[in-house]
């Protein structure tokens, strides 16, 4: 067996395989629905109602697939460079240290210079947590998979270490919890009464950004290529190492985008259950969208449909709320499997 | 009697044909050589016939009996033993590992370490293949290498034996070295199939000729009833013609190495000196692994020196990357366009692009001008008459001969007055050979200075002004246009009279 | 100070550094048979939790500890069938493919344990593995009770290290396993397939992973409970290339690594709260990156590790 280049492929075919992705994800989705004892088609119905069968589900959608928009274009851009940012996560709990350090009222300013400072902050924050496994990386031909892995770790104990001493809410009936943000540093509600925040509208806007890079700058075709084939890139005089110090603040900061916006636009304050796996998830929501910015925009909705539609199904059908991160890890198998397809024939001899 | 036959091979990748209803006969004792430019088919043929590859219509037989298609291990029990070109080694295993792989059954709890080396020591001495069953591959030369290459034919008992391009990383003296080896492989019962684009060797070794072209059997012959020209049009379809080379007129130093050091992961260089002057073609001969990567690294850009100086056009050079090299004025066509000088699943454009994104012909303010791109995209696919379905498609996709032409295209757009060419037509059809010599020629016209790195020593005595060998590190004295023999040549290539710098 | 240096020489100790080792021991040689054929299996971790669950389930089901030990290897062998499905025909990202398994194996651990039981709030227990005292050797002050009292998962690591090194060095089949991971080409030239070796390597490799796994819930604790893998399998990573892709060394390296964490537990309950325990639980994942550096320059990676082999591509 062996694979054949194809041609360009068309948009009909380069839609048409991850469609089938999704619907082979379905299928093993609704076996393991059935193994539950539970009727697939009812189970689907019911996800699909608690993702966005009323505006209420909607905006619950929007709010969850907010932090994801940040992880996935973090997760997307150092993808496209090879730089495989495991740490997600992490960098996203380093922006929301930074947001509650820096928002708790250490800075007495109005919200217009505040939140613009925070933000900026906690990117930084997160730009240079990635840059350790980074420089490793290039300086010493260290793999970033297992140090940025191994950095998640370090990080949730070090604010679990944070949240229990200089960063304890003195009012918090002793709970490990920061203190809440104050107003000028709160990201506004978008609609009265929903938790739909402008943290949304900062994650669309950061992934018009993000591909506009990507597509028109010297940088993003310096990601690219890199990404593609190093030796090559450094063969035609692309500084190689600077491009990957560079996709490494841009990658990490986007991810610590995620826990500024969790911490300044929803929960107010910084718990140790602030990210029930972002970080993971954002690898999921990159690789469904083939690493494209825009695209991320959409798989993050869907992913996080999903596990919203999941939560309200399990409450009502009974088949255990896991079967969410089954069906994204099942999609991003099959997803992976799909891209293939779209510029390889499989050739039996 | 007929060891080995081949009946009707036909072979199509997507809508390339390579192997066009071939048939082929191999008698015992025979020396049989498979000749055809790069890209006629030959590999293919012979991918098929020890199983790497399944023919699409055709049938291989072996001492009488069908082989089935596609199981290499069916081919080596057959008796049929392959030296791939590209050695098929493990350089980090010993000798004996490498031979012994696959020897015994997967299932079998242990490993006869002793009787193969026995046995191994054994074929070495009665073949004349000296090679030490404990050594490390890595530590071999090419020679030692290709004698292992052979030697796991031989224990596993080959009668047949496919050499593919085995001359072409070997000096003269080697090749020569080969030879009498087939010769005593023959004398000792094996028939031989020989894959080779050059016509000499062909005509020396063989006692039948198979010409390839385009998939295609061209034509068949008894070597000995023969002779080169007509090989040569069965080969290419018509008169190989010498290129026009007009006199040289060798201008002021463009550049200069000053007893330059490297101190990188591989060979390391020692003040080595080299000048190259404008409108002037300096051939360097020598095979591979003497530290010509090394050199070609360090004209690139992509190596710097740890000492010595290097001067452009009376500048010495204080920083020195690919982009200094570039900055400088210096154009280079790396050895291996797959690895190195492409990538590979970027498109045309953006790999036209790949040296110049920053110059404000693409770029203004860090935004790429996508239009000027592909229009210089263009340019180039037109001016270098390379074939491909449109700038925007995947390089990958296009030809060897193809790409190459574009890299060329890329490389000496700016007109350069410094170009390194490192193995420029290596795997490239006639066609498309000539296309290269052509455009290299023109730029030593317009005086540009050319470093040609070359194993190919007719492509080095027919371009080159002037001739320097390097051989372990160091380079010869340079001698003029058809000063040196080919075996002076060789000489110095085995390292004997190089001067110590 | 004095206290800190006592803990050294105690065997309870060297008791627990083994047995904290002997999880580590197996997903290593584990991830060392998979990458030493040339395929990085970031799977480890999920693996290691399906392993974790798949035995201790069956215990909990009524089967004996032994079939429990064996079904969890099978259930890895699948996993691991998966990853190298997908990484060497397909030649898929092992990056991408082995977070993807991660994420898989550990999700549906998860959903299956919440179906099959939904209602509890404490996690069940099952009897684990009892030490198995070697008669004589084990009287031995400390060493003796460090290597010679533990339970028979742990005899079974070590033999496991014996039977890989034996393997990859003395056996046609662990040469056949190595060239594939310096070189494919050179091993499908003598008539071996390469995808057969890599996809038998990666579901061996799998099965000692989720035996690993299966450690913690049959032998070390007696229940499964959510991320109690922890980060071990990542861990592991980082103990094969400090091992340079040796079983003896990668060996070695468990055993100074678990010490460490066990010194680490201790050396928090003597310190008495004065130094956070976080900083105590950082520790291993810390010492982890610092191994890395250190060995990274002098590293000798299997030559074709994580690049796909295409068969006739030359």
């Amino acid at each position: 067996m062996r694979l054949e280049p194809k041609p360009a492929p068309s948009i009909t075919v380069l839609l048409l395989y991850p469609v089938a992705a999704i619907l082979v994800t379905l299928v093993i989705v609704s076996l393991l629905v059935l193994a539950a004892g539970a009727s697939p088609l009812s189970v689907f119905g019911l996800v699909a109602k608690g993702a966005a069968g009323s505006q209420f589900a909607l905006l619950e959608t929007l709010t969850r697939a907010t932090p994801l928009i940040f992880t996935g274009l973090a997760v997307a851009v150092a993808f496209r460079a090879k730089l495989w940012n495991i740490g997600a996560e992490a960098q996203l709990y380093i922006g929301a240290v930074v947001t509650v350090v820096l928002g708790t009222g250490a800075l007495p300013l109005p919200a217009g210079l505040l939140i613009p400072i925070i933000a900026i902050a906690a990117m930084a924050g997160g730009a240079l947590l990635l840059l350790g496994p980074a420089l490793l990386k290039t300086r010493f031909g260290v793999d970033e998979v297992v140090t940025t892995l191994l950095l998640n770790f370090i990080v949730l104990l070090f604010v679990s270490l944070l949240l229990e001493g200089p960063l304890k809410d003195p009012m918090g009936l002793g709970w490990p919890q920061s203190p809440k943000v104050i107003a000028e540093a709160q990201l506004l509600r978008i609609i009265q009464g929903r938790r739909l925040h402008f943290g949304f509208i900062i994650a669309i806007v950061s992934a018009i950004v993000v591909w506009i890079i990507m597509k028109r700058t010297a940088l993003g075709y310096e990601m690219r290529a890199v990404g593609h084939n190093p030796e090559a890139s450094r063969f035609a005089g692309i500084p190689v190492n600077k491009v990957l110090m560079k996709t490494a603040l841009m990658s990490g900061g986007l991810a610590a985008l995620a826990g500024f916006s969790e911490v300044s636009g929803l929960k107010g304050n910084l718990t140790l259950d602030l990210s029930p796996g972002f970080g993971y998830s954002g690898i999921v929501v990159a690789m469904l969208a083939m690493l494209n910015p825009l695209g991320v925009v959409v798989t993050a909705i869907f992913v996080a449909g999903v596990f919203v539609g999941a939560d309200a199904m399990s409450r009502s059908a009974g088949v255990p709320s896991y079967i969410a991160d089954v069906m994204v890890a099942t999609a991003l198998l099959t997803m992976v499997t799909a891209m293939m397809f779209t510029r390889y024939r499989v050739r039996w001899r | 009697m007929t060891v080995l036959r081949l009946t009707n091979i036909t072979k199509r990748f997507g809508p390339l044909v390579a192997n066009d209803a071939i048939s082929l006969e191999l008698a015992s004792g025979e020396t049989v050589a498979l000749l055809g430019e790069n890209g006629a088919g030959k590999t293919t043929l012979m991918n098929i016939l020890f199983g790497h590859y399944v023919a699409d219509e055709g049938t291989v037989e072996a001492f009488g009996n069908t082989l089935p298609p596609g199981d290499p291990r069916a081919a080596l029990n057959a008796g049929i033993g392959m030296v791939h070109q590209h050695f098929t080694l493990a350089d980090n295993m010993t000798v004996l590992e490498n031979i012994t792989l696959g020897t015994e059954p997967l299932w079998s709890p242990r490993s006869g370490r002793r009787s193969a080396g026995a046995r191994i020591r054994q074929l070495s001495s009665d073949f004349g293949l000296a090679v030490e069953p404990s050594a490390q591959v890595a530590s071999l030369s090419v020679g030692e290498r290709q004698r292992v290459e052979i030697l796991k034919a031989l224990y596993r008992e080959a009668k047949i034996l496919i050499l593919d391009e085995p001359t072409a990383v070997l000096t003269p003296a080697e090749t020569d070295a080969l030879f009498k080896t087939l010769k005593m492989l023959v004398a000792k019962g094996l028939s031989i199939i020989f894959i080779s684009h050059k016509l000499a060797e062909v005509m020396a070794v063989s006692d039948r000729v198979l010409v390839l072209r385009g998939g295609k059997l061209a034509g068949e012959r008894r070597t000995a009833e023969t002779n080169r020209a007509e090989l040569a049009a069965l080969m290419v379809g018509q008169e190989l013609k010498a290129p026009e080379v007009k006199p040289s007129r060798a201008g002021e130093p463009a550049m200069i190495l000053d007893r330059v050091s490297t101190k990188g992961t591989g060979f390391r260089l020692e003040n080595l000196s080299l000048t190259l002057r404008a409108g002037e073609i300096t051939g360097l001969a020598g095979v591979s692994g003497n530290g010509q990567s090394v050199l070609a690294a360090l004209i690139a850009g992509t190596e710097t020196p740890a000492s010595g100086e290097i001067t452009i056009r009376d500048r010495r050079v204080a920083e020195w990357s690919p982009r200094a090299a570039l900055t400088n004025g210096v154009g280079r066509i790396p050895e291996d366009r797959h690895a190195v000088g492409s990538i590979g699943d970027m498109s045309v454009t953006e790999n036209v692009i790949a040296e110049r994104y920053r110059t404000d012909r693409f770029s203004r303010m860090g935004f790429l001008n996508w239009t000027a791109a592909r229009s210089f995209a263009e340019e180039i696919i037109r001016d270098y008459d390379v074939k491909c379905p449109s700038p925007d498609a995947r390089i990958r996709l296009l030809s060897g001969g193809n790409m190459q032409k574009l890299i060329l295209g890329r490389a000496l757009d700016s007109e350069p007055a410094i170009i390194l060419a490192n193995q420029p037509t290596r795997g490239l059809d006639v066609g498309a050979v000539a296309y290269v010599h052509g455009r290299l020629l023109a730029a030593r016209e317009r005086g540009a200075a050319i470093l040609l790195i070359s194993e190919d020593l007719d492509e080095i005595q027919t371009l080159s002004d002037r001739i320097i060998v390097m051989s372990k590190g160091r380079l010869s004295e340079p001698s003029m246009r058809g000063e040196r023999t080919v075996a002076q040549l060789g000489e110095l290539m085995a390292g004997h009279g190089l001067e110590a710098a | 100070m004095e206290q800190a240096i006592e803990i050294l020489f105690t065997a309870s100790f060297w008791v627990a550094a083994i047995r904290i080792a002997s999880p580590l021991i197996f997903a290593t040689m584990g991830e060392l048979i998979c990458e030493r054929a040339g395929v990085l299996n970031l799977g480890i971790e999920g693996i290691m939790t399906v392993g974790a669950f798949a035995g201790w389930f069956t215990v909990y089901s009524g089967g004996d500890l032994w079939t429990g030990v064996i079904v969890a290897a099978l259930a890895g062998a699948a996993f691991g069938l998966l990853h190298g499905f997908l990484t060497v025909p397909l030649g898929l990202s092992q990056h991408v493919v082995g977070i993807g398994i991660t994420l898989l194996a550990t999700s549906l651990t998860y959903f299956v344990y919440r179906l099959v039981l939904p209602e509890v709030t404490s996690p069940p227990k099952i009897d684990p593995f009892q030490p198995w005292p070697i008669p004589g050797l084990s009287k031995i002050p400390v060493i003796g009770e460090a290597l010679f009292a533990q339970t028979p998962l742990t005899y079974l690591a070590f033999l496991t290290v014996a039977v890989v090194a034996w393997a990859l060095y003395r056996t046609p089949a662990g040469l056949a396993l190595r060239a594939a991971g310096e070189n494919p080409s050179a091993v499908e030239a003598q008539g071996i397939s390469v995808t057969g070796v890599r996809m038998a390597a990666v579901m061996v490799g799998s099965a000692l992973m989720a035996v690993g796994g299966a450690f913690l819930t049959m032998s070390a604790f007696n229940s499964f409970f959510f991320e109690m893998i922890n980060g071990r399998g990542w861990i592991c990573i980082a103990l094969v290339v400090f091992g340079s892709w040796r079983p003896g060394k990668a060996l070695i390296g468990a055993i100074l690594f678990a010490a460490f964490d066990a010194y680490q537990i201790r050396l928090q309950q003597i310190s008495g709260g004065i130094v956070p325990y976080q900083v105590f639980l950082m520790m291993p994942y810390i010492l982890s990156i610092l191994a890395l550096v250190l060995v990274a320059r002098r590293a000798t990676y299997p030559k074709a590790l994580m690049i796909p082999y295409q068969k006739g591509e030359r």
